[in-house]
């Protein structure tokens, strides 16, 4: 077989050998992995000395792009199956919002708080793909509803029956919940006390804690954005149904034709883009104890850039997971490292819109090859 | 490596027909779309369905692959009464339509677009993964045996010309087990070269045994290829003749009804 395969390659006399760097250029991640280089390189230089990449700082950076990726992953599936979700930051909110009314309000077990939640905003990701893939309407306008719909309830909510927008209380309530540790516990504090006496990272050295390492385990967000991307990744390229989101992105037509169920494929990725963003709700509200009903505001515009930064095309078809991975870890290393440097922390804004721009145009470059328009 | 090695050979004069269309009838409404066609078509010939536009071409292959259901006459599907409620139904059966456009994704793989909706899988850990090394080998194996060269099975369809895409096509609808192969018009926008690609293939396709039902309005495309010609003009059929009872000229007043192309064929000089 190896054999037929190699003649058939050396076949055509029309067919130029291509680049190893246009065959690079190819691959969704390169911007990603350009970038990720770049930000680096870039803060090594300028941010060394700022505590950036000592033990807490890692940590620091680590936990907000660990974020970013969580709802990435979601956005990206969603956008290579050739949809968009803007109401992901909304059901960041709402979903906080409902884990602590249920748990603090309704005085429900917190597992239980957690369960339902995951539940209702899943069901709520299939409406909104079911509504998308029925009326054939585009998925910007039905999520645009949903993003003030769950925004409105979620301030309403709270207001109406704590008379207030923040409700807290909740670390309280989680203390030994079983689910509640899977978001918001620790692993691993035993190899990080270990670091610490060996002298690799440094200890408290007064107060109550003296002797302790200064970061004592790797949050679960962590491990749950670590999770969700290989999850992703092997979803997205090794199995059938990965097959069918590329198709379903590509050309829903043809791919309906070839007895690809376009609608399933569409739905079940609307309900996965729910469920992150649920996860990032879970992981945020039993981080800080408290759900407030501003969380998650512009959450979807970050999730669908670090997605285009990641190399995948607004139009559907084509991404990677790490790509949007690697465009989630760019946000979040800038967006610290812009503090860790002492720069002006507005000009974040600016820096994501120059790069949003620079990744689209070389998103659109990239397809011409691919697609050998010229 | 494949169950399509095996050739079925044969002359395909002698077989008994795949599918038999008897004295089919299509109303819309007040409209009559087909006023009684009967056609047939055997294993490993190729059979044209020549006509000009909106003479019912459309309608009547979509009768074939079940999209429509006749409003009178009979289908005889290897030689049993057939009833398609839906396309599934057809596709099931062995009757594949490879349409002109809506077939391939561009910036998809030719591996993953050929396997497309019916991806291999392998076992690992008792989860089934997409099998790409067996997708990958399969796709360069059929392609080579089309005489497509490619670059490797990673290779987007984009990078395909329009002739080389329909070839992908065809040589998935026959992978996949296709008894019956409809092309709708897969000529009419390819340039001359990719043109006798498709052909070519088409002549593949036929010598393995598969049945191929040629739509096109062009006659010489049509007399390259085809062992029968059926002419359909205003949802009736015009007569079938075998190939070389036939000449460029009968074919063409045929499918005109004669009259206006008989000015033109002056100052054309021939075959349109």
């Amino acid at each position: 077989m190896a054999e037929s395969a190699q003649s058939a390659m050396g076949g055509d006399e029309r067919i130029k050998e291509i680049s190893p760097l246009r065959r690079a250029l190819i691959r969704p991640e390169l911007g990603g992995m350009v970038g990720t280089v770049a930000v680096f390189t870039f803060f090594l230089l300028f941010a060394f000395d700022s505590g950036m990449f000592n033990a807490q700082g890692v940590m620091n950076w680590s936990i907000v792009s660990a974020q970013f990726m969580i709802i990435a992953v979601g956005a990206c599936l969603l956008m290579i199956a050739g949809e968009f979700d803007l109401s992901v930051g909304s059901m960041i909110g709402f979903a906080g919002m409902m884990i602590a009314i249920f748990s603090v309000t309704l005085s429900w077990p917190v597992w239980m708080a957690i369960i339902v939640t995951f539940a209702l905003c899943i069901f709520i990701g299939a409406v909104n793909g079911y509504i998308v893939v029925r009326t054939g309407l585009p998925s910007f306008i039905v999520t645009l509803a949903f993003l003030f719909i769950l925004r409105g309830f979620t301030i309403y909510l709270p207001q109406t029956i704590e008379r207030k927008t923040i409700i807290g209380g909740i670390r309280d309530v989680a203390e030994g919940d079983w689910l509640a540790a899977v978001f918001g516990g620790k692993v691993g504090q035993g190899l990080f006390v270990w670091l610490g006496d060996a002298g690799i990272i440094e200890t408290f050295e007064r107060g109550t804690r003296a002797g302790q390492p200064v970061v004592d385990g790797i949050p679960m967000l962590i491990i749950w954005a670590l999770a969700i991307i290989l999850f992703g990744h092997i979803l997205l390229t090794k199995t059938k149904f990965g097959n069918w989101i590329f198709a379903a992105g590509g050309d829903a037509e043809a791919a309906r034709n070839s007895g690809v169920p376009v609608n399933r494929v569409k739905i079940l990725m609307f309900m996965f883009t729910a469920f992150c963003a649920t996860v990032f709700a879970t992981c945020q509200v039993m981080e800080f104890g408290s759900a407030g009903a501003d969380r998650g505001l512009l959450k979807e515009f970050e999730a669908i850039i670090a997605v285009v930064i990641g190399g995948a095309l607004l139009t559907g078809g084509y991404g990677s997971v790490l790509g949007a991975a690697l465009g989630a870890l760019i946000f979040g290393v800038v967006q610290q490292g812009l503090f860790f440097a002492g720069v002006e922390s507005s000009l974040f804004r600016v820096f994501l819109g120059v790069i949003l721009l620079g990744a689209v145009i070389l998103n659109t470059y990239i397809r011409r090859i691919i697609t050998g328009e010229r | 490596m494949t169950e399509d090695t095996k050739f079925h050979h044969g002359d395909a004069q002698e077989q008994a027909p795949i599918i038999r269309m008897v004295d089919i009838q299509k109303h819309f409404g007040s409209v009559i779309a087909l006023a009684g066609v009967s056609f047939d078509l055997r294993p490993g010939e190729c059979h044209c369905l020549l006509g000009d536009n909106g003479a019912g071409k459309s309608t009547f292959i979509k009768t074939m692959s079940g999209v429509h259901k006749p409003t009178a006459g009979e289908i005889f599907f290897e030689d049993k009464p057939m009833h398609f409620e839906d396309p599934r139904d057809a596709i099931a059966a062995g009757i594949a339509t490879v349409h002109q456009h809506l077939a391939m994704i561009p910036l998809m793989s030719v591996s993953r677009n050929f396997f497309m909706g019916n991806e291999p899988t392998k076992k690992v850990a008792g989860i089934n993964f997409f099998d790409k090394k067996l997708a990958d080998e399969i796709t360069m194996e059929e392609m080579r045996k089309m005489g497509i060269n490619l670059r490797g099975p990673d290779q987007a369809v984009g990078t395909l010309s329009g002739g080389e895409r329909q070839t992908v096509a065809i040589a998935r609808a026959v992978h996949f087990g296709a008894k019956i192969l409809i092309l709708d018009e897969p000529t009419s926008a390819l340039g001359v070269r990719q043109t006798s690609n498709v052909l070519a293939t088409i002549d593949k396709v036929r010598s393995q045994g598969v049945g191929v039902v040629f739509i096109s309005h062009n006659v010489r495309h049509a007399l390259a290829v085809g062992d029968r010609f059926t002419v359909l003009n205003r949802g009736q059929t015009l007569g079938t003749a075998k190939r070389g009872e036939i000449s460029p000229e009968e074919l063409q007043d045929l499918m005109a009804g004669g009259q206006e192309l008989a000015e033109l064929e002056g100052s054309l000089g021939g075959t349109v």
